[in-house]
């Protein structure tokens, strides 16, 4: 046989089976045996949604637009976010602020519409480090499955951050969802 | 009329075995699935009912209300006819196997038993082989190389495998000297130690692999794997067909599991037999017990079954062929020829030695 000039292939070694090889019961019952010891193991299953699987603290799971601590959105619609999308799935369109809307938007210039399709969306994270404003983050959640695509475009009532109790914008926002409702 | 009711208690016995057995077959489904998830460390199907037990109706209602598809090149009488004949085969062994002693019910005893035939193993295995019908005709009528060619291996590997099957089951019976099953499980009376696998281990070992390939049961699953041939030879069914055809499959499986209890294992005796006779006096709480003992040995072999599937890998179509005709078949004669020369040895006095 040619010997080989690197050390990377293996020379496959045909041995003849023995008595014990060729009769295969052996190996059978060794392999059963071997099968019932796992059927009386725990099982390695995490029974999904009753346990969740911890995920690290670099995760990249669900966008969310941060306000500050004011309760101001900080987003302002500069579009770097999704310039930086390889997916494209950012899509966005800027408004100006109104001189009444000082709480509710860090600067003059704000995100009328921002809205990201979840199916298009890699999760890569490059959103997340493009921002110049701190803005978007990926935090822990995945998107819940659904029946119909268009549900998957999640739009700013989706991705905002709740304003906290105490701030000027949560009595704006809550006021204003009233107004909805009404 | 007095037909009628002599017929009776087999027509009961009949109509309850078929419901059991088609009850059985839908929870060995259940089993087979949460078997081979227990086995892989992992659960199986729990989401249906508690521990998943309504899976198999949910399995059911999706078989009926999928739709049927017919190849529109396909023989259509033949392509209904295949599955048909698999599942009138395999139910109608059920019919001779002993489910237990006697039973006395408003005067008269009768045996658990449909049909007490004289020759109940020659019918199992007549039928057996009219159901490799089945598979052949399923393989052809669907136009289908690839289904052609899983029904052409299946049926060469069922009538090989059923020649040593029928030599094991002739050295048996040169011991037990009858054919009828109720015969072969009386003489198996008396404890663990009278249990025909302790007197014949090799036939037992012979005839337990050819049930593997009898029932197209892993490690000799060629015709119906995934990764060999789509889907084998029931590539082209869908819907209540293709239920048919896995249905037998696991009905032949607890045939097989039957036949297996009932011939090497003992039936319906159990150990303690005689001391719950004298105990209660009542034959029928022995043979009620009885038929729990058979229907555990059932489950046991039903388990074994799906132990192995989950532990070797199938065999390649020309190591099949060899094991059945170059390794059993000599194996099977050799067990003969010894079993043969026992019966004389034991029967001196027959031979004027």
């Amino acid at each position: 046989m040619q010997t080989s000039f690197t050390n990377r292939k293996q020379v496959l070694e045909q041995k003849e089976m023995n008595i014990w090889e060729r009769m295969y019961l052996p190996a059978i019952v060794k392999g059963m045996a071997i099968t019932i010891s796992h059927f009386f193991r725990k099982p390695a299953t995490i029974r999904y949604p009753e346990q969740k699987r911890t995920v690290s603290e670099a995760y990249r799971g669900l966008h969310i637009l941060k306000r500050d601590d004011v309760g101001a959105e900080r987003c302002t619609a500069c579009g770097l976010c999704a310039l930086a999308c390889p997916a494209e799935a950012i899509t966005m369109e800027a408004a100006e602020r109104k001189p009444g809307e000082e709480s509710l938007y860090r600067e003059e210039k704000y995100a009328s519409k921002y809205e990201i399709n979840m199916l298009r969306c890699i999760f890569c994270g490059f959103c997340e480090e493009a921002c110049p404003k701190a803005a978007i983050f990926l935090e822990e959640d995945f998107a819940v499955a659904n029946y119909s695509r268009d549900t998957f475009i999640y739009g700013k009532d989706k991705l905002v951050e709740k304003p906290k109790q105490g701030t000027k914008a949560f009595d704006i926002v809550k006021v204003g969802r009233q107004r909805e409702l009404n | 009329m007095e037909t009628l009711i002599n017929f009776l208690p087999s027509i009961i016995i009949i109509v309850i075995m078929f419901a059991v057995t088609l009850l059985i077959a839908l929870y060995s489904t259940y089993g087979e699935r949460k078997v081979a998830a227990f086995l892989q460390d992992r659960i199986g199907p729990n989401r249906a009912g508690p521990w998943g037990l309504l899976q198999p109706f949910a399995d059911g209602v999706k078989m009926f209300t999928k739709e049927e598809i017919i190849p529109a090149s396909a023989n259509k009488f033949l392509f209904i006819l295949g599955p048909s004949i698999a599942m009138v085969c395999c139910l109608m062994t059920g019919v001779v196997l002993p489910w237990g002693g006697e039973l006395t019910l408003f005067g008269r005893t009768f045996y658990l038993q449909a049909v007490d035939l004289s020759i109940g193993i020659l019918y199992v295995f007549a039928v057996v082989s009219v159901s490799v019908y089945g598979i052949m005709i399923g393989g052809w009528a669907s136009n289908n190389k690839w289904s052609l060619m899983g029904a052409i291996r299946g049926s060469s590997q069922i009538i090989s495998y059923e020649l040593s099957m029928g030599l094991s089951i002739v050295a048996l019976v040169l011991m037990t000297g009858t054919l009828s099953f109720r015969e072969i499980v009386n003489q198996q009376h008396g404890g663990i130690l009278h249990w025909n696998f302790l007197m014949q281990p090799l036939s037992f070992l012979i005839f337990l692999i050819c049930a593997f390939a009898e029932c197209n049961r892993s490690p000799f699953d060629l015709p119906e794997c995934e990764t060999e041939l789509v889907g084998g030879f029931h590539t082209e069914y869908s819907s209540m067909k293709l239920g048919f055809y896995l249905f037998s499959e696991y009905i032949n499986m607890f045939i097989s599991s039957a036949v297996i209890s009932a011939l090497f294992f003992g039936g319906f005796n159990f150990p303690g037999m005689d001391w719950l006779l004298e105990t209660t006096h009542s034959q029928n709480i022995v043979t009620l017990v009885g038929v729990g003992a058979y229907f555990l040995k059932i489950f046991f072999f039903i388990f074994f079954f799906m132990w192995v599937r989950w532990t070797i890998p199938r065999f390649r179509y020309d190591q099949l062929m060899n094991l059945g005709w170059k390794s059993l078949i000599p194996l099977a004669l050799f067990n003969l020829a010894a079993m043969a020369v026992i019966e004389m040895v034991k029967h001196q006095h027959l031979f004027g030695f």
